[in-house]
């Protein structure tokens, strides 16, 4: 799939906002004063910039609004929903702590509305089929535990985001081994999806040129650019953040270690969308398996 | 509306005949035609003369080479465009309503005026037959010919998709697919027409006609060209011995 800036950017901004909200809203700190403006500005401003920059890649972005109406099949419908629930109840309970009265219900709340808004950007992947790579638990379980160990990171949190950094990095490796081999297991060939039998090989594209099709959907990545790329983020999503938390305690480290850890989450999710193989690439004679 | 209709009274589709499409690409250029003037935005091309021309197209034409259990390799045409699926995910998972199936006739559509252009039901079709329109920022898929098939407008032989309409060789087919004694079903129960991809479960309207098993091929030459003699005799034999011994 086509890795589009403007959702890479979205994914990795809100999710980063989102975790902190999610550190706020449970009360694992409590800033007060201008400390609570802080903090929670920073959850709340991540957030907005990821949600404002995923309508860059709209074709019609003046009827976004639109998207709030099919709730109850569509996953992205949904999101729409939990962001602005996770919005608005961020907001309130921001306000409560800035006035120095936090209400700790309304932060539950607002926790709850942000793990959600995630889960439900992670399920407009997870539930494509078409998709295999992304078909899978492993798509919302890994988008979770990253924003949460972002979450912790922005919230200081060292040897909480330690422990989940750590096991975000484990699961990341085990999705990527089980992506790799999920276009196999899916069963679809050139020859299911012209139903031409076993041997069947493209001959001649629809189109000399490209297309909207091969652009957004057969993109190849290749095997070594890929391996390389796992391990940047794994160095710098997991390495680098665990040994500068628990090793540089000052806020400079924890500084480094953010952006860090944000240039490691983009690299995923380049990864993400590059190495997910779609099956209309079968009609172009891209197979499942990747090109070296 | 995004939620599939329960059922549709018919399930209007296409039959495509692999053994007889001749890959002219006629049935791609009548649908640009048509849908160029029609129903919602215009088709658009980008650097049409120029050296990286591309377009948004609702119908494609690929190519394959097809080698048989037993015989020489065959070349087939295979014409693709949107299947209107009975469990459509291109439907699903379209967040503003904009997509649909119509529960008359089972027809996918786009409403074009709610569409955001987000690619989503682009992602979720696995046969790539939706496609964004870069100029209107909408998606576009094959529409069946909607403003063609009820139009009373036209004469009655032309209320069928352009695709259908146009093709010289007779390979496409249009009519009602849940009806078993339509001409179309008829054809598909005859050929044993299949869907492409069954297992994803988007169950397909649309059918395709397999190629038919070719003639075994006769060399009608061959019994006349077998050689006469296998060892040369007569002088012929008497110089190929004295060249031999030298």
């Amino acid at each position: 799939m086509h890795p589009a800036p403007s959702i890479i950017l979205f994914s990795t901004l809100s999710g980063l906002g989102f975790g902190l909200l999610v550190f706020l809203g449970v009360g694992a700190i409590q800033p007060v004063g201008p400390a609570a403006a802080a903090f929670h500005g920073i959850g709340l401003g991540l957030a907005v910039a990821g949600l404002v920059s995923s309508t860059f890649h709209l074709g019609r972005p003046e009827r976004a609004w639109r998207s709030f109406t099919q709730w109850r099949t569509s996953w992205l419908s949904r999101e729409a929903w939990a962001a602005v629930g996770a919005l608005l109840a961020a907001s309130l309970f921001a306000l409560t702590a800035v006035l120095g009265a936090p209400v700790p219900l309304l932060g539950l709340l607002s926790a709850a509305l942000c793990l959600l808004t995630v889960l439900c950007t992670a399920m407009i992947y997870a539930s494509i089929r078409a998709v295999p790579r992304w078909h899978h638990w492993t798509t919302p379980a890994t988008f979770l535990l990253w924003c949460l160990g972002g979450g912790a990171i922005l919230a200081a949190q060292t040897w909480l985001a330690a422990m989940i950094l750590l096991a975000a990095g484990v699961l990341q490796v085990a999705t990527w081994r089980r992506g790799d081999d999920a276009f196999a297991a899916l069963g679809q060939t050139v020859g299911t999806a012209t139903g031409l039998g076993a041997r069947v090989e493209p001959l001649e594209r629809p189109h000399t040129g490209e297309s909207y099709l091969t652009h957004e959907m057969v993109f190849r990545v290749g095997r070594r650019h890929a391996d390389r790329l796992r391990l940047i983020a794994l160095l710098l999503a997991v390495v680098a953040p665990t040994f500068l938390l628990l090793l540089v305690p000052s806020h400079a480290a924890g500084l480094v270690a953010l952006l860090c850890f944000a240039a490691g989450i983009l690299a995923q999710r380049w990864l993400f969308f590059a190495e997910a193989e779609h099956t209309v690439g079968l009609y172009y004679g891209a197979p499942g398996g990747r090109t070296t | 509306m995004t939620m599939l209709p329960a059922g549709t009274e018919r399930s209007l589709g296409l039959v495509i005949d692999l053994d007889i499409c001749v890959g002219c690409h006629a049935c791609v250029i009548a649908c640009k035609g048509w849908n160029d003037a029609a129903y919602g935005a215009p088709l658009s091309d980008r650097d049409p003369y120029g050296a990286e021309p591309e377009g948004t197209f609702l119908n494609r034409v690929h190519s394959y080479e097809v080698v048989p259990e037993e015989g020489a390799a065959q070349t087939v045409h295979f014409p693709k465009s949107c299947l209107h699926c009975e469990d459509a995910p291109c439907v699903t998972v379209c967040p503003t309503g904009a997509s649909l199936k119509r529960a008359e006739d089972g027809i996918v559509l786009v409403n074009e005026a709610a569409c955001i252009g987000c690619g989503l039901c682009a992602w979720a079709c696995p046969y790539g037959a939706r496609e964004r329109d870069p100029s209107a920022g909408v998606m576009k898929k094959c529409t069946l010919c909607v403003d063609r098939i009820y139009n009373d407008a036209l004469p009655e032989r032309d209320r069928e998709p352009a695709c259908v309409r146009t093709c010289p060789s007779n390979a496409r087919h249009f009519g009602d697919l849940a009806d078993p004694e339509s001409a179309a079903s008829r054809m598909v129960a005859a050929r044993e027409g299949f869907d492409l991809m069954p297992d994803l479960g988007t169950r397909p309207v649309n059918k395709y006609l397999p190629p038919r098993p070719k003639d075994e091929r006769v060399d009608v030459l061959a019994p006349l060209l077998e050689p006469v003699a296998e060892e040369p005799s007569g002088l012929l034999g008497w110089l190929d011995r004295q060249l031999g011994k030298l």
